[in-house]
């Protein structure tokens, strides 16, 4: 029977008071949502917080378009990401990365704001996070600052949220002839990937006026592939293109070989993957999709 | 810590270790083992109860956070002496064999007949996907698909089924 470590549980009224609870508590104190990440972790005793600061009482979960940005609260659950219909419309990536996010059991309890502070190496959200360009706001006692996805990932399950700090809302971007498709590979329904690979294109005019592409489970945390993003800016999309930039960022992800494959399969898979993600988010941007 | 949660339409206050997990404290304080403890890893999916009628593995949802909800078990579904058509599809389809999968197995589909009342009817695929997330180590799924597409259709029959 797996149990975890004693702890005190505290349950937040509010950002402010999950904020001064987390500053009262101390480093040793973790904020839990949907806890599909956390308590697995707690009963393997791979951690073991004195105290839990539950959110999911906080005013957290929604979906809003707030000018040209659509803002997505931590609390919201992956469920809601992949049934909601103006973010299907928007961002198609996001329902297709869901309908592979462990399974719709889980869906229904884990978060967006859980996922990313996760920062699993292999895990989908923070991959499609960073090739739509998302910002997200962290709130501590001193206020909130806005941190790109770029800046967010600091190690294998490290992250931008400082102690005493805590994530609120991702804000993504809405700009014009955008297109965007995630790719993943899995052994079985709810298993890690293999691989996957998130692609968003920008195109304006006939050329790539922006680009997007980030991997999961080919690195120590998730891969942003930046020189593979640069060789497909201002360029004409082309099945040419894309094959180029995939095998850039295959280049330079660094898979580990374990039970899931060798090194050289998933590599291959991120060229592959990186390949079909960028040739559907262009047929998106360029409204050709079949 | 006091918790005070309803559990099939009751509701129940208990004092608890924070670290309690949900399966625990329905099968052990209430004494309600019709909810199964599998894999403790929040894969096989025999601890699925449902919370304000979503279906949630219980072994990983602690007893303090389901504080304030509506859990409702295998326990509730039968009314009087009569079986839910979920598990009386599952008696006529032969959708179980050890059974110990099938008391999770009966409560997502329970929720998935629920959420789509009165719509479209069901896909087999819909089904499927809908289990995706629980193990029948009998391997019987196709008889399980069977017995949800069977409570599906009672359902749907213009003397519903319930």
């Amino acid at each position: 029977m797996q149990v975890p470590a004693p702890f005190e549980y505290e349950r937040a009224t509010s950002v402010d008071d999950a904020v001064a609870l987390l500053e009262r508590l101390g480093p040793e104190a973790r904020i839990i949502a949907g806890g599909h990440s956390l308590l697995p972790m707690m009963k393997l005793r791979l951690a073991a917080p004195e105290h839990l600061i539950d959110i999911n009482d906080l005013d957290l979960a929604y979906i809003r378009q707030n000018g040209a940005e659509i803002r997505i609260g931590a609390m919201t659950r992956h469920r809601e990401l992949l049934e909601s219909e103006p973010l299907a419309g928007l961002l198609p990536i996001f329902a297709e990365a869901e309908r592979m996010v462990a399974d719709p059991v889980v869906r229904n309890r884990g978060t967006v704001g859980g996922s990313l502070c996760q920062a699993d190496p292999a895990e989908d959200l923070s991959a499609v996070c960073s090739a739509v360009k998302a910002r997200v706001v962290i709130r501590g006692a001193g206020g909130e600052r806005v941190v790109a996805m770029a800046d967010f990932h600091r190690g294998p399950y490290e992250t931008a949220v400082g102690d005493a700090e805590m994530l609120v809302e991702v804000r993504i971007p809405v700009r014009a002839g955008a297109g965007s498709a995630y790719e993943k590979v899995e052994r079985r329904a709810g298993d890690w990937a293999i691989a996957a690979s998130a692609a968003a294109l920008w195109v304006d005019g006939g050329t790539i006026a922006d680009a997007g592409v980030a991997l999961s489970a080919v690195g120590p945390t998730t891969v942003h592939a930046t020189r593979a993003e640069e060789a497909l800016r201002g360029q004409a999309p082309s099945e040419e293109l894309f094959a180029r930039a995939a095998g850039i960022a295959a280049e330079d992800c660094s898979p580990t070989a374990d039970q899931r494959g060798p090194v050289d399969y998933k590599r291959h898979l991120a060229r592959e993957l990186t390949h079909r993600a960028l040739r559907r988010a262009a047929a998106r941007a360029l409204h050709q999709e079949v | 810590m006091q918790v005070t949660l309803t559990v099939n339409g009751d509701e129940v206050t208990s004092e608890i270790e924070p670290r309690l997990l949900l399966v625990h404290f329905l099968r052990d304080t209430l004494g309600l083992t019709g909810t199964h403890w599998g894999c403790d890893t929040s894969n096989c999916g025999a601890c699925v109860v449902l919370m304000d009628g979503e279906p949630v593995k219980s072994c990983t949802v602690l007893a303090a956070m389901a504080g304030g909800h509506e859990v409702r078990t295998i326990e509730s579904v039968e009314r009087g002496d009569v079986l839910d058509p979920v598990q009386q599809g599952f008696m006529e389809e032969h959708g179980l064999q050890c059974g110990f999968c099938t008391p999770g197995m009966i409560m997502t589909a329970r929720a998935l007949l629920d959420r789509r009342a009165g719509g479209e009817p069901l896909t087999d695929a819909e089904i499927r996907e809908a289990i995706s997330g629980q193990i029948c180590r009998c391997t019987g799924y196709t008889n399980i698909v069977k017995a949800i597409r069977w409570a599906a259709d009672q359902e749907a029959a213009p003397t519903g089924g319930r």
